[in-house]
């Protein structure tokens, strides 16, 4: 229990350690018997003569702060502070005191680490809030990484996305830097960023081998002909995310080519920029080939689309595994949707008509059996068609979330006796969703 | 020699339902009721011309009303701990009485006066009447801490004895001897002063749609009443083009300034149930406004960064944007989408707004479009909203910007879509927007999309007339719900593909892969580098040890859900020791801190797989914090050691 007390304090208090805390924190994190007897019969003076791997496990286990005073204690610390293993990770955080509320990392670290670490970086992550300098300084960062070679690059706008504001050629340069002299990158975050054609090309040349994951919705400056470059060459691509202009059937026909190793999960954005966009349409038989390739593989559709934007979507089977309607959705979409959908997983859809969607959940319980998770925001549905659904799903709906608006009272259920009812079919107490009436 | 008394007016501006007001005449020889002016709102700067007249029409009603019974009011300029002293002295006062004061910054003010007047040989007398329970008892109930749901809440509630019945208004039967010396310049020295002497310009100030006072509260509530007698339908009433209006019926502006009591209220309305659905004992919803008031109180009471975000245990630390002109285009309702800018108008020039579009504009200022601090649009209700209470302003808003209190983050309200759906004609438009009058229903929500030959038929170019709107709303929908995903999913360090499961109350396991960068826990070794900024805390997100108590201290498979699991233990809380234990844990005051600016990383790349579980257990452990961890710690061993036993003793019974 004491060492409890001891991660305690390390989260309360920012001071440097006492040893016998950092003591506990040994005898908790290894099994090793030896360090037991060191914990237990220590006393102050053998601390600097703790071994070195030793001390760099703990040392993995303090947040930088502590570290950082720890490497005050002596030489010895010193040199386990700057140990390559500590420095693997790092997430950089941009901020500027007129765009957000949070902290930014200091410069001087950010100075620090590139000199002195920066052939250690492997897991970098950059969080910029919506500032231009944010997304510069964060440029000129990768644009310094010349020597190391990462593993997961993330580039992650914490509020509106303002890597879009970087001249386009600066942010390609400095994310080629990174292409060029990272050989094993194998996960990449750059969602909502201008990056292009030929920069994927950069990094398919040189981490086509190692690359799994690949998260790119909202790049404007990517073609059809950008990505399946980075299909036809990447066979060891399992995640992918991006918006549905760059879904093409040669994207998916290449992504389940024999080479290819199956693909885990694909998200695909659906989102219009205009009223009354004309969308294109994928062959079933792509589809087809991606499920014959990839049995297991989810399908995540968020969907941000006008009313009479879905002409060409549902009607044909689609391999969807979670769907995501985040604008209005018609009764007759939600009716393909049960129709051709059988894998579906997780629905939410966030708003309907003010007709109840009464027959198209049901069609969707009857068709879609491995539904296990619904939410239902400003539609309708009467009282009796969601316990029917309910019923007909049953205890496989893990996830229930719908609005307390959205269900009609009947003449069989009032508001009062549907949650009884619910519980009842999923085993589980249930209440809808509630939003305070003030 | 009878008792001198002051009466102590802050909230409570009523003479019905005031049992500190009884107290300060029941055998005094005199009594003075004194409102002071300033301290109100500390700083009254940020407080709306509307509000200010509310205040002052609730003051000129009392007045009115105490006259019937030969007294006055005395409005009193300063301070009260500046005031009271010399009051003290110079009325002669030996018994001061006020209605408690639930907030953090009330009890505060309070505790200092009640010092001064305990020095002063004063006796003080404080009566709960604002909220229908003691809400110190709602809170011991729940082990120490507030509820943080509203249906924990309603359940706590449901164990409560009924609220106390409304005592008796003051008469002059109650008066009895007790008189109030009135000076000559009373009205001088003491009367209630206009919106002009306050500084206020009144020259064009249309007349109030919300006229303050008790007298008003009362003719209210009984036409609210006859209303739902009318109706005879206690459900909420679904909502339409109407219920946007100003109804003559509405209450919570009264509520919130106590011209209305809330056990008035409350009584009142069971009483009428009775009476039309004979005699069937009403359930809670039928008090639904009334409890989300209470249940506001309730969470606030104890927590004075209640209306922040940095150092509010209960807060989700999220990433807002700092962005001054989007928050002032929001706030004087010119984001160019009808439904919301007619909505803003409404509440600029009434004072009151409906629920729903609450959420429509609260939803579009933080986490639907804007994703802007809900403090801000805090700040912006406080100074117009009539209703706005500080508990409940800021509760709520942390409610709709998904900061707290575990809601479905999905649930965003199209600023197109949701009005259209509740007023299809958009005459609620054309009424606060008379700009946009000349557009057909089926523009007047997006007129940016009507041809230009409708624009002009309408006699108005957005863009000239009308600004354009100010996001694209799909877009940025698209950002935020993936921005409330990662915050979410690593509160519940879920990991699957789901939306809905990443919500920590929900029941979610991981389906094994996931896409996601999700930023889950910390690799080991990771440079939190927040923490070498300034205070560690900051990078601490504190959020109540509500959810998933089951998987810190008996690692089940799946978490259930917080609700799922609140109401089993309400219905078979003893079924087995550890559920007793859990129930235990979970009413002390523990707090989960996760750790929110972890660095993420992808599912095949984080080093060290082993070495994170181990960080993850050092981290659920750790979450344990305050200063009973001693005893939880006994506790959770007890019941390790038991379980152990229990299991080593089937193994063997099992096999022999």
């Amino acid at each position: 229990m004491k060492r409890i007390k001891g991660v305690e304090e390390d989260s309360n208090s920012s001071s440097s350690k006492s040893p016998p805390e950092v003591c506990k924190k040994v005898r908790k994190q290894t099994s090793d018997e030896s360090v037991a007897v060191v914990a237990s019969e220590s006393t102050e003076s053998d601390w600097a003569r703790l071994p070195q791997e030793l001390l760099l496990h703990i040392f993995q286990y303090l947040p930088l702060l502590d570290r950082a005073y720890a490497s005050q204690v002596c030489r010895t610390w010193n040199q386990a502070f700057h140990m390559p293993e500590l420095w693997r990770c790092f997430e950089f955080e941009l901020n500027q005191p007129a765009s957000s509320y949070l902290k930014a990392t200091h410069p001087d670290l950010i100075k620090q680490i590139i000199k002195r670490h920066s052939n250690h970086l492997q897991y970098v992550s950059f969080k910029v809030d919506s500032s231009t300098e944010s997304a510069e300084a964060a440029c000129d960062i990768l644009s310094q990484l010349v020597n190391c070679s990462l593993k997961t690059l993330g580039l992650i706008s914490t509020a509106r996305p303002s890597f879009m504001e970087v001249p386009k050629s600066h942010f390609i340069s400095a994310l080629t830097v990174v292409f060029v002299n990272s050989k094993s990158l194998s996960s990449l975050k750059i969602d909502d960023t201008p990056v292009d054609d030929p920069s994927l090309k950069v990094l398919v040349a040189n981490n086509s081998d190692t690359l799994k994951l690949l998260k790119m919705s909202s790049c404007p400056h990517v073609s059809p002909a950008g990505i399946l470059c980075v299909a036809d060459q990447c066979h060891g691509l399992r995640e992918l995310a991006l918006n549905y202009h760059l879904l093409s059937d040669e994207l998916l026909l290449a992504l389940s080519s024999e080479k290819h190793v199956h693909l885990e999960h694909l998200r695909i954005d659906v989102v219009s920029e205009n009223p009354g966009q004309h969308f294109h349409t994928i062959k079933k038989s792509s589809w087809d080939a991606m499920v014959r390739h990839s049995p297991k593989f989810n399908l995540v559709m968020y969907f941000f689309l006008y009313e009479d934007e879905f002409g060409p979507f549902f009607n044909e089977e689609v391999p969807v595994t979670h769907l995501y309607f985040g604008r209005s959705v018609s009764k007759e979409v939600l009716g393909r949707v049960g129709l051709h959908c059988p894998r579906l997983v997780e629905l939410v859809v966030c708003a309907n008509g003010l007709r109840p969607l009464d027959e198209e959940l049901i069609r969707i319980a009857k068709h879609c059996t491995q539904l296990s998770a619904i939410g239902l925001g400003e539609c309708e549905v009467s009282c009796s068609a969601f316990v029917e659904f309910v019923k007909m799903c049953g205890r496989r709906l893990s996830q229930l979330s719908i609005m307390e608006e959205v269900l009609i009272p009947d003449h069989k259920y009032s508001l009062d006796e549907i949650h009884w009812e619910v519980s009842k079919h999923l085993g589980r107490v249930w209440f809808p969703d509630m939003m305070p009436t003030w | 020699m009878a008792p001198n008394s002051i009466h102590w007016f802050r909230k409570g501006l009523r003479l019905h339902d005031n049992p500190a007001l009884l107290q300060a005449v029941r055998g005094a020889g005199t009594v003075r009721c004194v409102y002071f002016l300033d301290p109100w709102f500390a700083g009254s700067s940020n407080v709306g011309v509307n509000r200010w007249r509310f205040l002052l029409q609730c003051l000129e009603d009392l007045d009115a009303n105490l006259r019937k019974l030969n007294s006055r009011l005395f409005v009193i300029r300063g301070q009260p701990a500046n005031v009271f002293p010399r009051l003290f002295k110079e009325w002669k006062i030996s018994r001061l009485t006020f209605e408690y004061d639930s907030e953090p910054f009330g009890k505060e003010r309070d505790a200092a006066i009640k010092k001064l007047a305990m020095e002063a040989g004063v006796e003080v007398n404080v009566k709960t009447s604002h909220t229908l329970y003691d809400l110190d008892k709602i809170i011991e109930l729940n082990g120490g801490q507030p509820p943080l749901t509203y249906k924990r809440f309603q359940t706590l509630i449901s164990r409560l004895d009924p609220p106390e019945m409304p005592v008796e208004t003051l008469s002059d039967a109650l008066m009895g001897g007790c008189v109030t010396p009135v000076s000559e310049d009373h009205g001088d020295k003491y009367g209630v002063p206009s919106l002009e002497e306050l500084g206020f310009d009144t020259e064009g100030l249309p007349t109030a749609v919300w006229p303050g006072g008790e007298t008003e509260a009362l003719t209210r509530i009984e036409r609210h009443l006859e209303r739902k007698a009318w109706v005879a339908n206690f459900e909420r009433p679904r909502m339409n083009a109407n219920s946007l209006l100003a109804s003559p019926t509405g209450l919570s502006p009264y509520l919130r300034f106590g011209c209305l009591s809330c056990r008035l209220f409350y009584f009142k309305l069971t009483d009428l149930y009775r009476k039309v659905k004979k005699n069937s004992s009403p359930p809670l919803s039928l008090y639904g406004q009334l409890l989300w008031r209470e249940f506001f109180y309730t969470t606030a009471t104890n927590n004075p960064r209640f209306d922040k975000m940095e150092g509010n245990p209960i807060c989700v630390r999220i990433p807002w944007d700092k962005n001054p002109e989007a928050l002032a285009k929001w706030a004087e309702a010119k984001t160019g989408f009808p439904w919301i800018d007619a909505i803003m108008t409404q509440l600029r020039q009434e004072g009151w707004i409906h629920h729903l579009a609450r959420h429509a504009v609260a939803c579009f200022l933080t986490r639907g479009d804007l994703w802007i601090s809900w403090e801000e649009g805090m700040k912006v209700f406080e100074e117009l909203l009539l209703d706005a209470d500080w508990s409940v302003n800021a509760g709520s808003w942390m409610w709709l910007s998904c900061s707290s209190f575990f809601q479905q983050f999905f649930h965003c309200y199209c600023p197109v879509g949701f009005g259209r759906r509740t007023d299809p004609n958009g005459d609620f438009i054309r009424r606060y927007l008379p700009v946009l009058r000349g557009f057909p229903a089926k523009y007047i929500y997006d007129p940016w999309n009507a041809p230009e030959s409708v624009q002009a038929a309408a006699k108005c170019v957005i863009g000239v007339h009308y600004p354009k709107p100010m996001v694209h709303h799909a877009e940025a929908s698209r950002l935020n719900i993936e921005r409330m995903k990662q915050i979410y999913q690593q509160l519940s360090r879920y990991r699957g593909l789901g939306l809905l499961a990443s919500v920590p109350s929900s029941n979610g396991n991981g389906t094994g892969g996931m896409m996601a960068y999700s930023p889950g826990e910390q690799p080991p070794g990771t440079n939190n580098n927040n923490n070498n900024s300034h205070c560690k805390n900051d990078v601490l997100l504190t959020i109540p040890f509500l959810f998933h108590p089951g998987l810190l201290l008996h690692g089940r498979g799946g978490i259930t859900g917080k609700r799922e699991r609140e109401s089993e233990r309400d219905g078979s809380g003893e079924k087995e020791p550890t559920a007793c234990s859990r129930h235990k844990m979970q009413r002390q005051n523990a707090q989960v801190r996760l750790r929110l600016s972890g660095t993420p990383y992808g599912s095949y790349l984080a080093p060290g797989a082993a070495q994170r579980n181990a960080r993850r257990k050092c981290l659920s452990v750790s979450q344990l914090s305050t200063e009973n961890v001693l005893l939880h710690i006994i506790i959770i061993i007890i019941i390790i050691v038991i379980i152990y036993i229990i299991s080593l003793w089937n193994y063997r019974h099992k096999y022999r």
